[in-house]
């Protein structure tokens, strides 16, 4: 097996494996009290505005944003680290389909699998309120993935030479 | 006639790799399961778009107005009670979108199961029971999902879970005993890699594989920048609108001013709608990438003319354009997009049923061919 094959399959089969631990861990310990705290904050707003407790009504609106950030931040990078993780494995099957040298393969197989990490990184990082780190790693991670998506289509598109 | 006979001989050559696609064998029924398992999930998903999705949507927003026009009336036992119907509207639309994704789903996965079936260092017999295991669970799962709003807690003996929950909770925990199993399997397979032939499909260097593969991966590029642009320019905009219109629509309807509360309503309603064709569209055109680069490895064992094979790889690619692509402007070209974006899942279906029943020629062409060997 090629590097750059075997460098798609294992980084896709990790990430697979921690975004599943990941979602699990936030099932088990996070989502319920989440949803709980979303459906709870929504109550509490509508009957404390039908109680002309109006005070209570915004501070529970602003309650039911700040958990829904979190949450959907939350649910995102699970599926996204997930996602990405089968498009790694499925591209690393047939990677030495990508009509390029050896060595360029191993670079597009290199920008894709760190992309596929940083990028969903970055967003969870955003509920930690570090705002440019976050937001420059979901940036270089989607920068990452995409010149790596590009090369490997037109890789596919170009007919395989003696030379690739 | 002629002319396609001999494209046949010549693209699909019998080889000892269809070996592994005997009658009954694993991989054979986890291909053909697979692609039934994604036509099942997309006509479901057709069904829901056309005969529930709006509809529900509709009644949604009447009692999330209903809710509001409690507020105005301090009508604290009113809000409860609308916002459990709520719930309950929310729960029916989140049960048939999760029968939809899982149907499909399970149907990539079984397709990627039937491409690794070569690598597992189990028996054959033992490999058809797992195929049926992980089968009757991708089958129990979206059923059970299916029946959860329906059947609710009737006849449970359980407190919070009904006999629907039961159902596909079972069915994962078959996918989970075939998952386990499959693991154990491939890990078993590393020692003995090297005398396991390449498949088939790895050689395959047709012009439909072709496209599939570059298609797919650009649909998956698409559908990422697509993503990127929603959460650099719209997500966080989205995110604060919301707050906002439920801040004010509980504003005006404390102050009796009703038709603002409902102009409210009605914008959360529409911005609900705006983040939904987002989500929709970034999803589908991913997902229709990866069905497509799946589809681009089970090329060989498609036994139809190498012309069909491109039409029906033409057809689908167009098909997974046109979807998302719609289901986007559907905010702007309302009902027409709305069509346009259910014919795209049409040619989509068309093409995986064209595919399928490829498969099922390819099945039968080897177990005559093996016929007339014995």
């Amino acid at each position: 097996m090629s590097r750059a094959r075997r460098l798609l399959i294992v980084s896709g089969l990790v990430l697979a494996l921690w975004g599943m631990c990941y979602g699990l861990l936030y099932a088990v310990l996070s989502e319920h009290q989440a949803l709980e705290a979303m459906g709870g904050s929504l109550q509490t707003a509508f009957t404390s505005a039908a109680e002309r407790r109006m005070s209570d009504a915004h501070s529970a609106i602003a309650s039911y944003a700040a958990t829904k950030f979190n949450y959907v931040r939350e649910v995102d990078v699970h599926s996204h680290w997930i996602g990405l993780a089968m498009v790694l494995i499925a591209l690393g099957v047939v990677f030495d389909r990508v009509a390029f040298p050896a060595r360029v393969r191993v670079w597009i197989a290199a920008s894709l699998a760190i992309g596929s990490a940083i990028f969903p990184l970055g967003v969870i990082l955003q509920t930690a309120r570090i705002g440019r780190v976050a937001s420059g790693m979901a940036v270089a991670g989607t920068a990452l993935v995409t010149l790596g998506l590009a090369a490997v289509a037109l890789g596919f598109a170009r007919r395989p030479t003696s030379a690739a | 006639m002629a002319a396609n006979r001999q494209t046949l001989k010549v693209t699909i050559p019998l080889a000892g790799g269809e070996r592994g696609f005997a009658a009954m064998s694993a991989s054979r029924l986890l291909m053909i399961g697979g692609i039934a398992l994604i036509v099942a999930g997309m006509i479901f998903g057709e069904i829901f778009a056309v005969f529930v999705l709006h509809q529900n949507a509709g009644r949604t927003g009447q009692k999330l107005l209903a809710a509001t026009l409690a507020v105005a009336a301090q009508d604290s036992a009113g809000v409860r009670a609308q916002l459990q119907g709520l719930g309950g509207e929310l729960e029916d639309r989140g049960t048939k979108v999760d029968t939809h994704v899982h149907l499909t789903g399970f149907g990539y996965l079984a397709l990627l199961l039937a491409l690794v079936q070569p690598y597992l260092a189990i028996s054959e017999r033992r490999k058809r029971q797992l195929a049926g295991i992980f089968l009757a669970g991708a089958v129990l799962l979206p059923i059970g999902v299916f029946l959860i709003h329906y059947v609710g807690l009737s006849y449970s003996p359980f407190a919070a879970i009904g006999w629907a929950s039961v159902v596909a909770d079972f069915g994962g925990l078959l996918l989970i005993i075939a998952g386990v199993w499959y693991f154990t399997g491939l890990l078993g397979s590393r020692g003995s890699a090297a005398s396991i032939a390449k498949p088939e499909w790895l050689n395959d260097q047709s012009w439909s594989g072709r496209v599939l593969l570059t298609g797919g991966t650009l649909l998956i590029l698409l559908g990422f920048l697509d993503g990127a642009f929603y959460a650099g320019f719209e997500l966080y905009r989205h995110e604060a609108v919301e707050a906002t219109l439920l801040s004010s629509m509980l504003d005006n309807a404390a102050k009796f001013n009703p038709a603002a509360a409902t102009q409210d309503v009605s914008d959360y309603g529409h911005l609900q709608a705006q983040k939904a064709v987002h989500i929709a569209a970034h999803s589908h055109i991913i997902e229709f990438g990866l069905m497509a680069m799946l589809l681009s490895f089970i090329q060989p064992y498609i036994f139809l003319s190498e012309r069909w094979r491109r039409r029906w790889a033409v057809v689908l690619l167009i098909g997974s354009v046109i979807l998302p692509v719609f289901v986007l402007l559907e905010l702007h070209i309302g009902l027409l997009a709305g069509g346009i974006a259910d014919f795209g899942g049409l040619l989509v279906v068309s093409a995986l049923i064209g595919m399928l029943f490829g498969v099922v020629r390819h099945s039968g062409r080897s177990d005559a061919s093996a016929g007339a060997e014995s």
